[in-house]
């Protein structure tokens, strides 16, 4: 019986791993073949790939899985590809109801794509976090019109949904979670954020302005009615990163990015800092880049909800150094902090912070050796006009 | 009846005449059906009108060898420039063969061939074409999914070695053969062509034999050619030439102010004259985990402490450079760039 069970065993065992090259094979062909207009579906079933999927110069392509958890397409192991999946150089692609797992690099990059929707997709390494882990979970860059929706992100070792130089972009219904940062908008034109939930990351999310980028800025951000708690991952990020500068226990920060509006979010248990606004002074690098705008302005906080636990703010990595240090806040750290470092050029930055539950400042005077730290929030009462929501059109 | 068979065969005879000098390039499945080996597929015998060349420095690709061949439509000739692929008439094809010998110390042992891959000039511009050959040598089959084969060779130092190989789709040629968002060739150069090398007959710079053979116009003085150093061959060039020839034929396709890496802010073609933009003391802009823990693309004296040197240095996909075509770290080359590193005068 036993060698009858052996022979049966062996067979089936070689068959899934013949049956895995041929899938790859399949999904291949089918993305080069695929007409413009056309399906491409992927079957049910828990796949093992050890190449990148790449769709190119695709118009009107639906890339569809069974369901999230009904289609799974690991890249553990992958040799060839540092993606699962890459889309470049289309226009109206939908990728949507499958979870693209354990990639070398990033899970799902959309490049040069005008109009790329991402419905019901998850990205995620499953090692609860780690520095190896590929830097983005899903990464629209140089795109326009992009729509994330129900969509996860887990365990990516820079941004588990990360829009990167794009315009027109609404990132909601998702979830980020054990990524170093939950949710970021890098660089990128008019974005709506909201009703997200962004949760075990060291940052929840990020609006950041980076320079040496071909999309030199970004601006006309609204983040709003999201559920950012909880973000005290240890950063886990490599360390020469820009994102492994973000301090465990941030909510939301806002880096050199100007016209931001975040509201109606609940920004619970962030044990450091639960709304940040900073310039990219604060992260010491030097500026090469000549026509790079470092200082953010025009943010305007508002209706947001603020709790945090009775705990010192974290005392990790070079910002803990700053807050256990410099500022010694203690237990009673605000929940609201603003750098201060001043614009010779722009006086008037337009910060704007009015009816928040349970609102704190800080104006940690950092250009200034933060000597005339304080937390006096007067000078920022004052409202604006509220940024246009966005709307997506549909590419023809 | 013998008048019907005689016109039949006069018809026949000239449907064939028309065929061969129809440039419309027509895909097929089979690689033996184009008819550019004659004899046994397996041997690579260039049939009449297909020419053998090859390159100065050539690209990488895992220890595989090449067999370099083009094919030019009948009385047609490219058009030289001193910087970039030449002008190729439509119809040219480009046939590249990738194989391995069992013993790289004794090639007379014998050889797999793993892949062609043909480039070819249509009307619409540049389209590849990828063959992947049968176990048995006696077929290649158009392929666009690509695969990845597991290849055992004794390398030159008599060691066996095992490694996955891994056979590109379709879409990634386009990764590498890109040059303003069109698809183009990348070897055939004045720089790279510019050599001596063996023919049936006699031993013959190529540049020579192509004009020789109508096959190359507008072609200055040959003084005036320019000439890559051979990245391995000491006498061909000082060590600053033999890296930037390094630089060139294995980077220097994306990393160019026209190419796919152009946002990288990174240039290592052989044009690039300012040490900032060839990577020194330069921080990269996206890099991402490829950076690792380091600051600079290249510390001049420390070649360790260098990104070049640290994505060249391994397999990882997410990390190593090239992002295609090679699943083994390229020791030899890897010791060229730390050396110029370490020695060149980078000011």
């Amino acid at each position: 019986m036993r060698p009858l069970f052996i022979i049966l065993f062996l067979a089936v065992t070689a068959s899934s791993v013949l049956a895995q090259k041929d899938i790859q094979k399949k999904i291949q062909t089918q993305f080069i073949d695929a007409a413009n207009g056309s399906v491409i579906e992927i079957p049910e079933g828990h796949f093992t790939l050890d190449a990148s999927l790449w769709l190119d110069g695709k118009k009107d392509v639906v890339i569809k899985g069974a369901g999230q958890d009904k289609t799974v397409l690991s890249f553990l192991g992958q040799i060839s590809g540092a993606e699962g999946i890459k889309v470049t150089n289309a226009t109206n692609i939908t990728i949507q109801d499958l979870t693209v797992q354990n990639t070398k690099g990033d899970g799902v990059k959309t490049q040069l794509v005008e109009g790329i929707t991402f419905q019901n997709v998850k990205a995620e390494w499953t090692n609860n976090g780690k520095a190896e882990n590929g830097g983005y979970g899903l990464y629209p860059v140089q795109c326009t019109n992009v729509l994330i929706d129900h969509c996860s992100a887990v365990g990516a070792s820079d941004a588990g949904i990360y829009v990167g130089q794009s315009k027109n972009i609404i990132v909601r219904n998702s979830k980020a979670y054990m990524n170093v940062a939950g949710i970021e908008i890098e660089n990128s034109w008019y974005a709506d954020v909201y009703e997200n939930e962004a949760f075990n990351n060291t940052g929840g999310i990020l609006v950041f302005d980076l320079p040496d980028l071909i999309q030199k800025e970004g601006g006309y951000v609204r983040v709003f009615k999201n559920y950012v708690h909880d973000n005290n991952h240890i950063n886990f990020a490599p360390k020469a990163n820009t994102v492994g500068k973000v301090p465990q226990g941030t909510g939301l920060m806002v880096l050199a990015t100007r016209h931001v509006e975040l509201f109606d979010n609940r920004i619970i248990n962030n044990i450091t800092v639960g709304t940040a606004v900073v310039s990219y002074y604060i992260t010491e690098n030097p500026i090469n880049d000549k026509s790079y705008k470092p200082y953010p302005s025009d943010i305007f906080i508002h209706d947001n909800e603020y709790e945090r636990p009775n705990v010192k703010a974290t005392s990790k990595g070079r910002m803990g150094k700053l807050f256990k240090y410099k500022l010694r806040f203690g237990k009673n750290v605000p929940h609201i902090l603003y750098d201060g470092i001043e614009d010779s050029n722009n006086k008037n930055r337009n910060i704007c912070i009015r009816n928040n539950k349970n609102e704190s400042f800080v104006n940690i005077d950092a250009g200034n050796k933060f000597k005339n730290k304080s937390r006096d929030i007067k000078a920022y009462d004052c409202e604006q006009s509220p940024i246009t929501p966005v709307v997506l059109s549909s590419v023809n | 009846m013998k008048i019907l068979v005689g016109l039949g065969m006069l018809v026949s005879l000239f449907s064939f005449i028309s065929l061969k000098e129809n440039n419309t390039f027509q895909r097929k499945d089979k690689l033996s059906e184009y008819g550019f080996f004659s004899g046994n597929l397996a041997s690579l015998n260039p049939a009449e009108g297909i020419l053998i060349y090859n390159l100065n420095t050539p690209l990488f690709s895992n220890y595989a060898e090449k067999l370099r061949f083009i094919k030019l439509p009948q009385g047609s000739s490219a058009q030289y420039n001193d910087s970039v692929t030449f002008e190729f008439p439509i119809g040219t094809v480009f046939i590249k063969n990738f194989y391995y010998p069992f013993d790289f110390r004794k090639p007379e042992k014998g050889r797999v061939i793993l892949e062609t891959r043909l480039l070819v000039h249509e009307e619409e511009g540049w389209t590849a074409y990828p063959y992947i050959w049968n176990e048995e040598q006696t077929e290649a089959i158009y392929d666009p999914a690509g695969e990845t084969k597991s290849i055992s060779y004794i390398d030159a130092a008599g060691k066996k070695i095992t490694t996955p190989y891994v056979i590109p789709n379709k879409n990634q040629c386009k990764g590498c053969h890109i040059r303003n968002q069109v698809m183009v060739p990348i070897g055939p150069s004045a720089r790279q062509l510019n050599r001596d090398i063996k023919y049936e007959n006699k031993t013959e710079n190529q540049l020579k034999h192509w004009v020789e053979s109508g096959r190359l116009s507008g072609v200055p003085d040959v003084n005036a050619i320019p000439k890559l150093a051979v990245w391995n061959e000491q006498a061909s060039g000082t060590l600053n030439n033999r890296a930037r020839a390094y630089l060139d034929a294995n980077c220097g396709h994306c990393h160019n102010r026209l190419g796919p890496a152009s946002t990288s802010g990174l240039f290592l073609d052989i044009t690039e004259k300012d040490p900032a933009h060839l990577g020194v003391n330069k921080s990269p802009v996206a890099a991402g985990r490829g950076a690792g823990e380091f600051q600079f693309d290249i510390v001049p004296g420390q070649p360790h402490k260098s990104i070049l040197v640290f994505r060249m240095n391994t397999n990882d996909p997410a990390i190593a450079m090239p992002e295609i075509g090679r699943e083994q770290i390229h020791k030899e080359g890897l010791a060229l760039i730390e050396e110029w590193i370490r020695k060149n005068d980078f000011n």
